[in-house]
């Protein structure tokens, strides 16, 4: 860096596009006085529009089903009945509603769509996630599919046991950030049972092409950790050396 | 120990302890009904907070509300506390204390207030808090006064200084130095340029030091930087000769969960010796940060109290100070919408944890900062931060927080932006730390009326700072 502190700005340079060009944080924005521009006061208020609306927006069980032909979808619900409800008690959400009854299967694998907390992102990447996570796992006898509603990641524990699973795979909507609001998330906990905890699970996120992880790359790697979570017998920090550990948080 | 009891309404209810007593006190927050220790009702609330403007002060010298034996935090504040400091309050009930505050605040009397500090526990400053409105907090608050240094002065009376965070997604040493620059030439990074890194290796957090430094005598700027990374990273940094300004740690109110952050007080002593041993200060010998936010106990389960009960966050977060100034801090900033609304749930609930934490921080001698923040599934916005930030300002908050444009690439949340101190400076008549505002005339980034200029891209200073962000 220092070499580029004592370099000259070459003359001609917009110095503004110089340092919007170095990074995505929203620098050289301007100013109105103390304040910011109007335009990029709009641009902002956009950004935190469309990540509020995709926190708040219902899931659609409809539209989760139109685009998986074919597939059978078990819908369930957690113990949080309404969104504000959800947001406040993340107990609840990792909970079964009070007389959720799910056959049990013997599966070797369940596969759970929630929502979490951008049902936007279920919207727009389930079908086509769960889609190239099936195609690589032949072999694998797996669950009916499960839609749950005002769902934590946890609650695919409860789900998986229910089920009678060797393996849970929890696909839910990630926290928006600015500018993603459509990201998913997948979770493995092989022997999925109320009371797993964070470091018995393994995570990749970020899956929204095409800024982030493609539908293949996120199967790809979902599949891998499967296979690995068999041999072993487990998942989470165990699996570190196979494929990234759940993220502290 | 038998129970207290308040009637409100024809009611009367029971608190079996000092646990309860705090926590049904508490004005309402998310935190507290999760952890299931909040008040069941509105009147419950204000019978618990009748019997505690009852209870005498020194009552939190005899009964403690995390138990002495189990927790270090508990043990350091009592094996510490100045009885003489206490002496002029230790026959007040908390609400005759509550009381003398605003006689003193109203008065201006800033020495009687701020030479409680070493004499209060954050047991008594928490339990105060509970009976204050508002404007309470932000009278008391502006009143006292907690003056630090390294190489600016913060906390000084008619100053409001800000935390430069340039933070980048990758740590990116082009993408940071970038938002330094589009800070420094918005007058931000008085109380420190400081990083949050993307991951906490110590060779990541040497570059960057290295890189802030750089910046930082390249320019002369009378500020301090800071990597926050964890205070075992920033030891080693030290052992391989970084230029570490500052020791960065989050903390919590509990010992069980300063465990789960991976500290200790003795690690925490280690790691400022060694940064004082640098002797970088210029106008003083701080060498400490902290951060803290309620909630950050109850996320790591480490939020229970005597016999088990759960702690109001609130309390615990007034503990996290009990840590903080053990290690004579530079700066102190509670981060204030940042854990989810599962702790703080709006707009109503963030404002009022800001203005609690730095009166209370402040009470108990720290200099306190706020990052206000909010997440997207939070029911927050920019308006509730800007309500919070004029407050802030008013309470005599020593410094704020600031990112490029109010968005952190690399967090995911939403902070204040460096134009959004320059408005709080300006509408309520505050500066830049004196050292830093000097700094500022030198670069010809002030007009006459001593506020920041809007800058063509062809001002000297500004084509001079850009030079660093050039590739």
């Amino acid at each position: 860096m220092s070499e580029a502190l004592d370099r000259p700005l070459p003359p001609g340079d917009d110095p503004w596009t110089v340092l919007r060009a170095a990074t995505r944080a929203r620098v050289a924005l301007g100013r109105a006085g103390d304040g910011l521009p109007t335009a990029r006061e709009l641009e902002f208020r956009a950004a935190h529009a469309a990540a509020r609306d995709a926190v708040h927006q219902p899931l659609d069980p409809d539209a989760v089903r139109a685009a998986l032909p074919g597939q059978e979808l078990l819908e369930v619900h957690s113990a949080a009945p309404d969104r504000a409800t959800y947001l406040q008690r993340p107990d609840l959400g990792r909970q079964l509603a009070e007389g959720t009854e799910l056959p049990r299967t013997g599966a070797d694998l369940a596969v759970v769509v929630a929502d979490g907390l951008s049902p936007r992102a279920v919207h727009e990447h389930a079908a086509g996630l769960v889609t190239a996570l099936l195609e690589r796992l032949p072999g694998w006898r797996v669950a009916p599919l499960v839609l749950a509603s005002q769902a934590r990641v946890a609650l695919g524990d409860a789900v998986g046991q229910a089920l009678g699973a060797r393996a849970v795979v929890v696909l839910i909507g990630e926290r928006p950030g600015l500018s993603s609001a459509d990201s998913l998330g997948a979770y493995l906990t092989w022997d999925p049972r109320p009371g797993r905890v964070d470091s018995e699970r393994n995570c990749v996120s970020n899956v929204r092409p095409p800024h982030g992880l493609s539908y293949a790359q996120a199967a790809d790697t979902v599949a891998a950790l499967l296979g690995a979570a068999r041999e072993l017998g487990a998942s989470g920090v165990a699996l570190k050396d196979e494929g990234p550990a759940l993220p502290a948080g | 120990m038998s129970a207290r009891r308040g009637t409100v309404g024809g009611h009367t209810y029971e608190f079996p302890t000092l646990v309860e007593l705090m926590a049904r006190a508490t004005p309402l927050r998310s935190g507290d009904v999760l952890a299931g220790c909040a008040a069941e009702s509105a009147a419950e609330r204000v019978a618990a907070q009748g019997v505690l403007a009852d209870l005498p002060l020194a009552t939190f010298l005899e009964e403690q509300v995390v138990g002495y034996d189990e927790d270090d935090v508990t043990r350091l504040v009592l094996d510490t506390h100045d009885a003489a400091a206490f002496a002029p309050v230790a026959s007040l009930t908390v609400g005759e204390f509550r009381d003398r505050l605003l006689a003193w605040a109203a008065a201006g009397d800033e020495a009687s207030i701020s030479a409680l500090a070493p004499g209060l526990t954050p047991e008594m400053v928490a339990a105060t808090s509970k009976l204050m409105r508002n404007a309470d907090l932000v009278a008391v608050g502006r009143r006292t006064r907690v003056v630090t240094g390294l190489r600016s002065t913060i906390g000084l009376p008619g100053t409001l200084a800000s935390r430069l965070q340039p933070n980048h997604p990758t740590d990116d040493p082009l993408g940071v130095t970038a938002s330094i620059v589009d800070g420094l030439l918005q007058g931000s990074g008085d109380a420190v340029i400081g990083i949050n890194p993307a991951t906490d290796s110590p060779a990541r957090t040497v570059a960057l030091l290295e890189l802030v430094d750089a910046v930082i005598e390249r320019y002369g700027i009378p500020t301090q930087s800071c990597v926050l990374a964890h205070v075992t990273t920033t030891l080693r940094a030290l052992e391989q000769g970084a230029p570490v300004d500052l020791v960065f740690q989050s903390v919590a109110g509990t010992q069980e969960a300063n465990r789960g952050f991976g500290v200790t007080l003795d690690l925490l002593a280690e790691a400022r010796a060694g940064a004082l041993a640098l002797g970088r200060g210029t106008v003083g010998d701080d060498v400490t940060y902290f951060e803290t936010g309620q909630g950050s106990a109850l996320s790591a389960g480490a939020h229970l109290g005597v016999g088990g009960r759960p702690v109001d966050q609130q309390t615990l977060e007034a503990r996290a100070y009990g840590v903080a100034r053990h290690f004579a801090p530079l700066l102190v900033n509670t981060v204030v919408g940042f854990i989810g609304p599962e702790y703080l749930y709006d707009g109503k609930q963030v404002l009022r944890a800001g203005l609690e934490d730095h009166f209370c921080g402040k009470l108990l001698g720290l200099p306190m900062g706020v990052d206000v923040c909010y997440t997207n599934h939070a029911e927050v916005d920019g308006d509730d931060t800007d309500s919070l930030m004029l407050l802030l300002g008013a309470a005599g908050c020593s410094f704020l927080i600031a990112v490029p444009g109010s968005d952190d690439v690399m967090l995911h949340y939403q902070s204040l932006s460096f134009t959004d101190v320059l408005t709080a400076r300006q509408v309520l008549g505050l500066r830049p730390a004196p050292e830093f505002e000097a700094w500022l005339a030198r670069m010809d980034l002030l007009d006459d009326a001593g506020r920041v200029r809007e800058l063509a891209p062809d001002a000297p200073a500004a084509r001079a700072l850009l030079a660093a962000a050039s590739a």
